[in-house]
């Protein structure tokens, strides 16, 4: 280091009109009139103030990706169930079938006939449709395997009734009739059984969301407790910052910014997870669709598959995790500065 | 620009390290302040940064009394201070650059507005080549130097130097002491806190010293 290095930079007090003392070294000041062009490229520069990649951060980030996960999952569940009652409910809700059981003392032909025709009588019920014997075998193929000869076996028979849009409350009646008239005859009401799943599927929805925001708040007091340990580990860098001329709002900043990192790569990470292992699932369940069992579930439950809505519902959680990460912390910081004043 | 008034104060239920404590800054003045060590330097800093509440007496600063400031004022006081700290107290995981550019980058300023500046001002201390260390790697004299210029870089109105040469030597320690005298001739308020009588025969200037918890001035 030459003497002349510590001579004033012309550059930095320019502004102050009356430069003093040692004018002798003045004129070397020209020696810092190049920086502008010789500035290194590597500077690093904008580093958070409070590290993000401590130990306990690597911890907070593994806890947030293993909550993210598991909430995602919850809401893709929900999501799932959701869909499949839905779906139910648009293909069965105005639809009814009245099942005609074979009697060996009765004509079963003649059974179906009469109960077509009374169904047909009725207002609230808009198309009358008798189920062919070949295609009301192959429905119970599913479940007995095909190239069973059903001839032999004494297999009912369907009706099935598609209804109005309107109030049916001729339907009691029509049930009564119907069974008065043709004793082998039921009529199945398939919204019971809607309603029924509805409620399963309601109960699914609601424990899932419930899921979600549980996990959410045990998310939110992780990073409370976290940002609480930074804080207090990070105490004399506050104190610094604030000797230096920070005030509250840049230091809970600075923490917020890293507590979004450490929650965007937890939810990241955990929201990946999930969407591989959704993804995964539906590809199972395709590659296994070949398969009566697959066939059986199909009708219980639904396509096994969420769809991109599914993939938004997790992205949205993983990125509410953030969210309250960085919120989460703004606030405990906040807090934790003013009682530390 | 800094007025004391039978200040007195005591750390805890500890005995009073400070006792009645009467003085005054003038801006663009040159002081010492001096005394055996466990004095009390560094509590009267404290003190004047408003890191530390008097236990009694009343604190001026800028015309005015700092027990009443608002938090946004107090912040706007601490902005025309700049402060060497005894041990320096740079920020750990930060680079030297990134440690010597905090005041202005808190300040909410662009960093490409401030980077030659701040490239600038390091060469000028000699720390050119030392920017990209961190300062756990530094000689105690870079991280005293790396202190001031974090100090210098927002041009306070008053600087408080701790020990500014306490980790240097006697060269360097003169070249310093010429760059306050600088500074001060800029408009800078400057107190330095030192027990090197060496080096306060180098440039005569008031002392305020502070024996028993007394303060009085030798000017
Ligand atoms: N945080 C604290 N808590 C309790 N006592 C303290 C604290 N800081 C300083 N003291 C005490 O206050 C007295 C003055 O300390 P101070 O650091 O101000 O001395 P100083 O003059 O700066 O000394 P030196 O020249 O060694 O730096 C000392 O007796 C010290 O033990
Ligand atoms: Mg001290």
């Amino acid at each position: 280091m030459t003497h002349r290095a510590w001579c004033l930079p012309t550059g930095i007090f320019m502004s102050t009109p009356d430069r003093g003392a040692e004018p002798a070294e003045h004129e070397e000041g020209e020696e810092f009139a190049r920086p502008r062009s010789r500035l290194p490229d590597n500077l690093r520069r904008d580093q958070p103030l409070v590290p993000v990649d401590t130990v306990a951060g690597r911890a907070l980030v593994v806890v947030i990706a293993i909550l993210t996960f598991l909430a995602a999952l919850s809401a893709g569940g929900a999501l799932m169930a959701a869909r499949a009652s839905e779906q139910w409910r648009g293909a069965v809700a105005n639809e009814m079938t009245i099942q005609v059981r074979p009697d060996p003392r009765r004509n079963i032909e003649a059974d179906l006939a009469r109960a077509v025709e009374l169904a047909r009588a009725v207002p609230s019920v808009a198309e009358v449709r008798a189920m062919p014997r070949d295609e009301s075998d192959r429905l119970l193929e599913p479940w007995l395997g095909a190239g069973l000869d059903l001839i032999e076996l004494p297999v009912p028979r369907l009706i099935v009734l598609r209804l109005n849009a309107s109030v049916a409350n001729d339907l009691v009646a029509f049930s009564q009739t119907l069974r008065r008239e043709v004793p082998s005859a039921t009529l199945d009401d398939h919204r019971l059984w809607v309603r029924r799943l509805s409620t399963m599927a309601n109960t699914i929805i609601v424990a899932g969301v419930g899921v979600v925001m549980l996990v959410l708040v045990a998310a939110a007091l992780a990073v409370a407790f976290a940002t609480r340990g930074a804080m207090a580990g990070s105490r004399d860098s506050v104190e610094v910052l604030h000797l230096v001329g920070a005030d509250d709002e840049f230091i809970a900043r600075e923490f917020q910014n890293r507590f979004i990192t450490l929650g965007l790569r937890g939810g990241g990470a955990g929201g990946f997870a999930a969407v591989i292992v959704i993804a995964l699932l539906g590809w199972l369940a395709s590659a296994w669709s070949a398969t009566p069992e697959a066939d059986q579930l199909q009708a219980m439950f639904g396509a096994f598959e969420i769809g991109w809505s599914g993939y938004g519902v997790v992205i949205l959680v993983a990125a509410i995790v953030a969210a309250i990460a960085g919120l989460v912390s703004r606030v405990t910081v906040r807090h934790y500065l003013r009682a530390m004043s | 620009m800094v007025r004391f008034e039978n200040v007195g104060l005591r750390y805890g239920m500890g005995p009073e390290v400070l006792k009645d404590i009467n003085f005054s800054i003038a801006p663009r003045s040159f002081q010492y302040l001096t005394g055996p060590s466990g004095a009390g330097k560094t509590t009267l800093i404290r003190l004047i940064l408003m890191a530390l509440k008097p236990t009694r007496g009343l604190v001026h600063l800028f015309g005015q009394d700092v027990s009443r400031l608002e938090a946004t004022t107090l912040t706007d006081f601490r902005r025309k201070m700049g402060v060497v700290f005894q041990d320096f107290r740079l920020l750990d995981h930060l680079t030297v650059y990134e440690n010597v550019a905090l005041p202005l980058r808190v300040l909410g300023k662009e960093e490409a507005g401030y980077r030659a500046e701040v490239v600038e001002l390091l060469r000028w201390v000699g720390l050119g080549e030392r920017m990209h260390a961190v300062p756990s790697v530094l000689s105690g004299g870079e991280k005293q130097r790396a202190a001031i210029a974090r100090a210098l870089i927002s041009r306070p109105q008053l600087l408080l130097a701790d020990e500014p040469t306490g980790n240097v030597d006697p060269g360097l320690g003169r070249r310093l002491l010429r760059l306050f005298m600088e500074l001060q001739t800029l408009g800078t308020a400057v107190v330095i806190a030192t027990h090197d009588l060496a080096l306060m025969e180098l440039y005569d200037a008031p002392r305020l010293v502070l024996a028993d918890g007394h303060l009085h001035v030798d000017a």
